[in-house]
């Protein structure tokens, strides 16, 4: 079981709920796809990924941003059963799509790089530390059903 | 993964405006370090005050972030010029490599928060290479 103090529950409700989950979601695949390139190998059917601005203007990736964003939302939403919430989630990344789970924490240094340059000063190091807490938590969730 | 010339080009482009903040920079990311990976306090046991705002802390941000600013006129001799503060970490501090990786995304998030506009996702990708870069000129003398 994770606990979580109430500083931690307030401030990623607050981080989420203040998020535009189309354009953040858009913006942090898109980093990732850009900064660590060898990312790209899951989107073969995404089309032009060749450089920074395609990938931006990429419908495909924007979409699939989205996808993710709603998909952390669902942890949002079940801070105390994150890991229940994700069981499925891991069984399609393992199983069907074969993600290195790796990558989910090269997405994860992303999002919160992207959040920081939104926040700004109010990203705080003890803000950063709660938001690292909980993608920490998402990304071990998704990684239990692998073997 | 070795800086190409546009990583070059992005590196010192950035850095001009990095470097009026460097000090400012520098505490915060490594007070951030701090904070975020408590792990990374055991190498500290030895300063009195960990806390945020801690002096010694800052003096430390200081002399970290006044050498990678240097290393932005040094990158293409990084391995000879980091070459005495490699036997440095190697033999003296032995702080594990894998902590140079903590210490750099940390460095990023900040530069992330105070330049928002100019930290793009190509120049992300040339400073994360350059950060990379220095932390394996460091740990070139370990093993």
């Amino acid at each position: 079981m994770v606990e979580w103090t109430d500083f931690e529950r307030e401030t990623i409700k607050s981080i989420f709920g203040k998020l535009d989950y189309d354009e953040v979601g858009l913006a942090a695949l898109c980093r990732c796809l850009v900064v660590y390139p060898w990312t790209q190998r899951y989107f073969g059917n995404f089309g032009n990924l060749y450089n920074a601005d395609a990938i931006n203007a990429n419908p495909m990736v924007a979409a699939h941003g989205k996808v993710v964003l709603n998909g952390l939302d669902k942890a949002v939403k079940n801070m105390d059963n994150i890991k229940g919430t994700y069981a499925e989630l891991s069984v399609l990344h393992s199983e069907k799509l074969r993600v290195d789970p790796d990558n989910f924490r090269l997405l994860a240094d992303c999002l919160t790089i992207v959040v920081a340059a939104r926040m700004g000063a109010d990203f705080t190091a003890e803000v950063q530390a709660a938001f690292q807490k909980f993608l920490a938590v998402v990304v071990s969730s998704l990684c239990r059903q692998y073997y | 993964m070795s800086l190409s010339a546009n990583d070059k080009a992005n590196v010192t482009a950035i850095w001009k405006k990095i470097l009026p903040k460097s000090d400012d920079i520098g505490d915060q990311a490594l007070s951030r370090m701090l904070t975020v990976y408590p792990q990374t306090k055991t190498y500290f046991a030895h300063f009195a005050d960990l806390s945020p705002g801690s002096p010694q802390v800052r003096k430390h941000g200081d002399v970290i972030m006044n050498k990678i600013d240097d290393c932005v006129n040094h990158m293409d001799d990084l391995f000879p010029y980091l070459s005495g503060l490699s036997d440095l970490h190697a033999t003296k501090l032995r702080i594990d490599p894998a902590n140079f990786k903590i210490l750099a995304h940390n460095l990023l998030v900040v530069v992330a928060a105070y330049l928002p506009n100019d930290f793009t996702p190509e120049v992300h990708l040339s400073v994360d290479k350059f950060l990379q870069q220095i932390a394996l000129a460091l740990a070139e003398k370990y093993r």
